[in-house]
Parts: C-alpha cells; sequence; structure tokens
C-alpha cells in the first residue's frame, strides 16, 4: 500500500495527460477540444433549429400535453383508467402493459428456451429432432407473421362468447380471451399470506440446514416429508383460524361478453406466445453451445464421482455453461423487450401503441413523444443489461474467477 | 418497424431543419415536375390503387386535380399511402405537399398540429357495422360490446364520447392499420366496427360476404372530410383551398368534362371570369388564367368526381345526402369565383 501511495502522484500525471491529450501529447488536447466542441455545436444546432421550425410551423411544443385529458379506451390497464384521465396516465398505463409482456415473454422464453436446448443434446433421437425441427421452424419466420398468426389463426379461431368452451362452467375460452373467476379478499386474506410465507421461510431454512449436515457429515437427511407437512400444514390452520382468504366472483354471460370474472385478452397471450416462443428459439441455441462449451471431461468426472446424469447436468455442466449463455441470453431478453413493440399489429395496448401511437397522433408532438419513448426503451434495455450483469458477476464469483 | 424507422426520420427531419419550404411549395412542386400527395393505405371510393398502381378516389382526384391546374397534368402525381396515425407527421416533416386522406377537421387538429384544412370534400359522421347475426337494430343496444377501431383517428374518442354520454360499457380495441382493424373483426374479436360511415360502406365492400353485414342508423359524430396543407404558406393554402371551390364552383354552374371545351366559349359572365377569358383570377393564385378548365378536363367537376368515386356510378352507391350543393337540399357550397 506504502509504495503505491507514494506513486501515485506520477500515475496520477500520466494518466491524466494521456485521458485529455491521447497519445499525440498536449496538441493532441486541443483536437480532442475542437472535436468535443463540434458535437456540442451539432446537438444545440439540432435543438435550436427544430425550436424554430416548430415555432414557425406553429406546432404545439413542450410537455403540457401530459396533463390534457386523452379521451380515448384502453382495452387492458393494470392501473384504474378511464377516458377522462390525463396523457401522463395513459404513458403508465402503457408502460405496465410492455413491462407486463416483456417479463411474462422472458419468463416463458427462458424455460422454453432451456428445455429445448437441452433437448436438442439429449440422447433421445425423437427429443433431439423435435427440439431441432422446432429451432429451425420457429427463428426463420418472421417475428410479425407468428404474430398474426397466433393471434388470427390461433385465437381468432376460438368460438364467440356465447358458444365459449367452458371447463367445469368456471372457466370460458372464447375469441374475447380467457375468462376466470375473480378473487375477492376477505379478512383471512392476511392471515393466510403469512402462513405460506411462514412455511416457506421454515422450509428454506430445513433445506440449508440439510445442506450444511450434508457438507459436514457426508450423510443426506429426508426433509421433504416435513416440507410438505408445513406447506400443507401452516395454510390449512390459518384457514380454520381466521376463516377463508377469499371468495370467488364467477363470470357470467351478459349482453355481447361475460361480465364479473378476470379476463385476460387474447391481445395479450397471442403476443406473449409469439415473443417467447420466437425468443425461446434463439435462447436454445445460446443454450446448446453453452452446453457444448463444457469440455466433455467435466461430465466423464461427475459419472466417476457416481452422480446421476440430471446432477451433472444440474451441478457440474449448467453452471460452467452459464457463462458463456449469459451474454447472449441479455441479448434475447433485450431483443424480446424491444420486439414487444410490434404490438400494436394486433391492437394490444402497450407504450408504443397508446403513447407514440394514439396519442402522438392525437396531440402531434413527434418530438417530444419519440425522444421519450426512445428514452424509456433505453432505460428497460440498461436495466435489463445491468441486472444481467450482476448475475454474471455473482456466477464469476461462485465459480471462483 | 416500418413505423419507429418513420417516425425517427421525421424527428430527425424536423430536428435537423430540412427547411421545410415556407412560402415555397409551389415553386418546388413545379420545380420537382410532380405533387406529393398523402393518401390512405387503400380506401375504395376515396384512394384505392388498382393492379396496375393506378389511384382512383375522390380524395385522389382532389390531387389530381390540383396536379393539373399546377402542372398541366393530372398523373403527375406521386401518392404516399399513410396510416392514420402517421399522416400529421408526413405532412408536418414535408414528405408531402399535400394531405388528401378522408381526414376530419376539428379545432385541435386545426391549431395544435400545424395544419390548415382547406375545405370540405365530403360531410360524414361517424356510424357503426355489425353482423346482421346479432339483431341489434340501434346503437343503444351496444352495452358491453367489443369495439374494434382504428387507431389515430377522431373515432377513437367519439367512441368514448357516445358510450359514456349512454352509461353503456364497452370494450375499445385499437389497431395500426385499417386492414388489421377489418380483419379483427372479421375474425370475431368484436362485436362492432366503428369509423366514418363512408368507410363502413367501403369496408363492407371488401368483406367476405357483404349482405351478413349491417350500418347501424345512428350517427354519432360530424366527420367534415377535407384535404390539408402546412401552416406557413399561404399561397399554397389559396391552391388547394380553390381547386376544390373550383371544382363545386363548375357544377354549379353545369360546367362537366365533357362540355368544358363548349362553355368556354360561353359569354356568360360568371363563367369568362372563370375560364379566365375575362380577367385574370388565376394568375392572382399564382397559376394561369385557364386554371379551372385545366382542373374540370382533368377530373370532371365535383358532383362528377362524387358520382365516379362514391356516389350512383360506383360500388358504393352512397346518396349525396348532405354532400349535394346548397341549392339543391345540400350543404356544398363554395364561395364564388370573383
Amino acid at each position: 500500500m506504502a509504495s503505491e501511495s507514494r506513486k501515485a502522484p506520477v500515475q496520477f500525471g500520466i494518466r491524466l495527460r494521456r485521458i485529455l491529450c491521447g497519445r499525440a501529447g498536449w496538441s493532441g488536447l486541443v483536437l480532442q477540444l475542437v472535436f468535443a466542441g463540434l458535437i456540442i455545436w451539432l446537438g444545440y444546432e439540432i435543438f435550436a433549429n427544430a425550436k424554430a421550425n416548430l415555432q414557425n410551423q406553429r406546432i404545439a411544443s413542450g410537455f403540457g400535453f401530459f396533463q390534457q385529458t386523452a379521451g380515448f379506451g384502453v382495452s387492458q390497464s393494470l392501473i384504474p383508467y378511464s377516458e377522462s384521465d390525463t396523457y401522463l396516465r395513459v404513458f403508465f398505463v402503457g408502460l405496465i402493459n410492455t413491462l407486463v409482456v416483456a417479463t411474462v415473454g422472458i419468463v416463458f422464453a427462458t424455460i422454453l428456451g432451456f428445455a429445448v436446448g437441452v433437448g436438442r443434446l439429449s440422447p433421445n433421437w425423437l427429443i433431439a429432432r423435435l427440439s431441432g425441427g422446432y429451432v429451425e421452424l420457429v427463428r426463420n419466420l418472421p417475428l410479425l407473421f407468428q404474430i398474426l398468426f397466433w393471434y388470427l389463426a390461433v385465437l381468432g379461431a376460438l368460438p364467440g362468447p356465447r358458444q365459449s368452451l367452458s371447463l367445469f362452467g368456471q372457466i370460458f375460452v372464447n375469441n374475447r380471451g380467457l375468462v376466470i373467476p375473480r378473487p375477492i379478499p376477505h379478512d383471512g386474506l392476511t392471515a393466510f399470506i403469512a402462513a405460506i410465507v411462514l412455511a416457506l421461510a421454515i422450509a428454506l431454512g430445513l433445506r440449508s440446514y440439510a445442506r450444511r449436515r450434508l457438507f459436514r457429515e457426508g450423510r443426506l437427511l429426508t426433509i421433504w416429508p416435513y416440507v410438505l407437512g408445513l406447506l400443507i400444514g401452516l395454510p390449512v390452520l390459518s384457514l380454520v383460524a381466521f376463516g377463508t382468504p377469499f371468495s370467488l366472483e364467477m363470470p357470467q354471460l351478459r349482453g355481447f361478453n361475460f361480465a364479473g370474472g378476470l379476463r385476460i385478452v387474447p391481445e395479450f397471450v397471442a403476443l406473449t406466445l409469439a415473443l417467447s416462443t420466437y425468443t425461446a428459439a434463439f435462447i436454445a441455441e445460446n443454450v446448446r453451445a453453452g452446453i457444448q462449451s463444457v469440455q466433455r471431461g467435466q461430465t466423464e468426472a461427475g459419472a466417476s464421482l457416481g452422480l446421476s446424469h440430471g446432477a451433472t447436468l444440474r451441478l457440474i455442466v449448467v453452471p460452467q455453461a452459464m457463462r458463456v449463455i449469459l451474454p447472449p441470453l441479455t441479448n434475447q431478453y433485450l431483443n424480446l423487450t424491444k420486439n414487444s413493440s410490434l404490438a400494436v399489429a394486433i391492437g394490444y395496448p402497450d407504450l408504443f401503441s397508446v403513447f407514440a401511437g394514439t396519442t402522438l397522433s392525437q396531440t402531434g408532438q413527434a418530438i417530444e413523444i419519440i425522444a421519450i419513448t426512445m428514452g424509456v426503451y433505453l432505460l428497460i434495455s440498461l436495466l435489463t443489461s445491468a441486472l444481467m450483469g450482476l448475475y454474471g458477476w455473482r456466477l464469476d464469483r461462485s465459480l471462483g474467477r | 418497424m416500418k413505423r419507429v424507422f418513420f417516425a425517427a426520420t421525421v424527428a430527425v427531419a424536423l430536428g435537423l431543419g430540412l427547411q421545410t419550404a415556407a412560402a415555397q411549395t409551389l415553386k418546388s412542386v413545379k420545380e420537382r415536375g410532380s405533387l406529393s400527395c398523402g393518401v390512405s393505405q387503400g380506401l375504395p371510393g376515396f384512394s384505392l390503387p388498382d393492379d396496375k398502381g393506378n389511384w382512383t378516389g375522390l380524395d385522389v382526384d382532389v390531387c389530381r386535380a390540383i396536379a393539373a391546374a399546377v402542372l398541366n397534368d393530372p398523373t403527375k402525381v406521386k401518392f404516399v399511402p399513410l396510416s392514420a396515425k402517421d399522416r400529421f407527421t408526413a405532412l408536418q416533416s414535408g414528405e408531402i405537399d399535400v394531405l388528401s386522406r378522408n381526414t376530419t377537421w376539428t379545432l385541435s387538429r386545426d391549431t395544435s398540429l400545424g395544419v390548415n384544412f382547406t375545405g370540405v370534400t365530403y360531410y360524414d359522421g361517424q356510424g357503426f357495422l355489425i353482423r346482421k347475426s346479432l339483431k341489434v337494430n340501434s346503437a343503444l343496444e351496444l352495452n358491453s360490446a367489443s369495439v374494434c377501431v382504428q387507431t389515430g383517428t377522431t373515432n377513437e374518442q367519439n367512441v368514448s364520447d357516445y358510450f359514456n354520454g349512454n352509461n353503456m360499457k364497452y370494450e375499445l380495441i385499437a389497431f395500426g392499420t385499417a386492414d388489421e382493424t377489418v380483419k379483427a373483426y372479421e375474425s370475431g374479436r368484436c362485436d362492432v366496427f366503428t369509423a366514418d360511415i363512408s368507410q363502413l360502406y367501403s369496408i363492407r365492400l371488401k368483406l367476405a360476404n357483404p349482405a351478413d353485414h349491417v350500418v347501424l342508423p345512428e350517427v354519432i359524430s360530424k366527420e367534415p372530410l377535407g384535404p390539408l396543407v402546412r401552416h406557413g404558406d399561404d399561397q399554397w393554402f389559396d391552391i388547394v383551398k380553390w381547386t376544390l371551390f373550383a371544382m363545386i364552383n363548375a357544377e354549379e354552374l353545369g360546367v362537366t368534362q365533357k362540355n368544358v371545351d363548349e362553355m368556354m366559349k360561353s359569354n356568360k359572365p360568371d363563367l369568362k371570369r372563370m375560364f379566365g377569358t375575362d380577367g385574370n383570377l388565376g394568375e392572382q393564385l399564382g397559376l394561369t388564367k385557364d386554371w379551372v378548365a385545366r382542373i374540370v378536363k382533368a377530373v370532371g367537376n365535383y358532383g362528377e368526381a362524387f358520382d365516379r368515386n362514391v356516389g350512383a356510378g360506383s360500388k358504393l352507391g352512397i346518396a349525396r345526402g348532405l354532400n349535394q350543393l346548397w341549392n339543391k337540399g345540400g350543404i356544398q357550397y363554395a364561395p364564388p369565383i370573383r
């Protein structure tokens, strides 16, 4: 430490010069300043010119439009929304819809992608060929086409509300979506949730205790009967003590559509299906490449330790493969999120559709709205990258790098 | 993705200050030798390309009339198909010289979008198209219905006013283009399709079995459709405005595509003013003296264009109704050429 701090001033001077001037010495500094000045001037010119042009043509500008009444309906909103709300609320409705479809899509794409990727390497001929066929079919067809296929050909072929397919007379499927009973919370809900959380916490504690015993004594404790008992017993106990946590509101056919119950709109289903199956094909290839990058000796070492095929894969191969899989996997997550903006083709009210679409055409403020929308997608993507980076950093640490 | 690209281009174009030719439109159209005209992506009767790429329709005829007046050639028009939501940005950014795309004239559009409406080519209203099998006779029976609409239209807002005003619930599903909206209606995703009534008739023709669908009697809004131009070029504004007025005045004075050459020889003072044999009204606009003759020779008078595209002489067969001339029971009325 001491020697480093003595050298610091010298290094600092050199480094500063290098940052400021590059290899060209102090004359380089002038060049860099000129270049930076040019960029700032260009940015200012663009801004000033746009402002002048907008004023000349008397096009409204600024962000006042956020407070105006939107006046149009939106088919899916997870926050309360009515036509008399403002454009600001429309923005959040769209943003949440985008985040929901991206999150659900990413979860499904990851599960399906890993399954297919591992499936392609399966010794079972049928599974390997089916997985291979899936990848080649799905990744080679345009995404927009697949979205329209799911929406118009698959979901559009479902019967109308009056001829709904029904499951136990409580769940209905028709071309307006999936209708399920809506849970209505009662007094017992808090206790019920607390019981489940408590049961999960104890179960996790038990598991880590069992693992420590395993590593210390080499003996595997049987804990699953206790875990099962806890997970069923505690919630049942809360039911008995505090009453039912919720009742169900049954959907009923009234007029053109079902009233009551919860409805998942077909636009959401079609978009999620298309995005996740499409992205899963790419993830599958990443997973396959990752697994194949782990040397064969590792599998053999696992086998010689007496681990089963599944355990070798789970404990030895996949953690090492993850290092290779992670960067392209992040790419796929980002692609999925950005591709969700194709939603407008099937009328799913995502950010791009309700904000950069309807709001833009009603207010005409192209520059502000496009800039905000670009900023939001950029932010979502950067956050995704950061999260994946964090995971990668933890992974590297746990693998001892 | 095309839309993203388009909107981004517009933002950049406005930003980089492609000087959007204030007071220069006439000059730049003449230099270019063609008129750039924004139209719909395919709406029978208003603007629709045939299999050879020839556009026809009432909105298209307005573009051709302008080209005839300015360039003396109704074929020198470059048609730019635009979705409802892209149309204003295309005009703002200077990509098109005039937008003639069944666009409703409203106060907020006229003021905050940086555009000027030049007149009304078609007085329309919003209505509902529904399957006959649902046995609905009035829009007031539509409580809880799912409604398909094209995004970026006044229809999207009117439908909210109508349902809320009548204490009815509804589900609105908005699509990016007219075609996508029609497909969703056909697949049964919605009970009703809402748009301007002229559009409903035109879309019904495109459906597999037009007779299975009916337009409900209610007209829930005023939709005066007309061409529009950018703010900041008054001369061009006048030219587009008076092109439509010329077509309407021609009908009023009985000038048709067939008899225009004879009428030019007439001694009636209003015809002489119109054809420039007396005075120089066309030159005051920045055009030639025979501008009206050019327009009528190219597309006929307003009534002829109406009949040929949407009226009795077309597949749509829409009655003149409000669009009849003021002295024949309608409200089409143009200021005099004098």
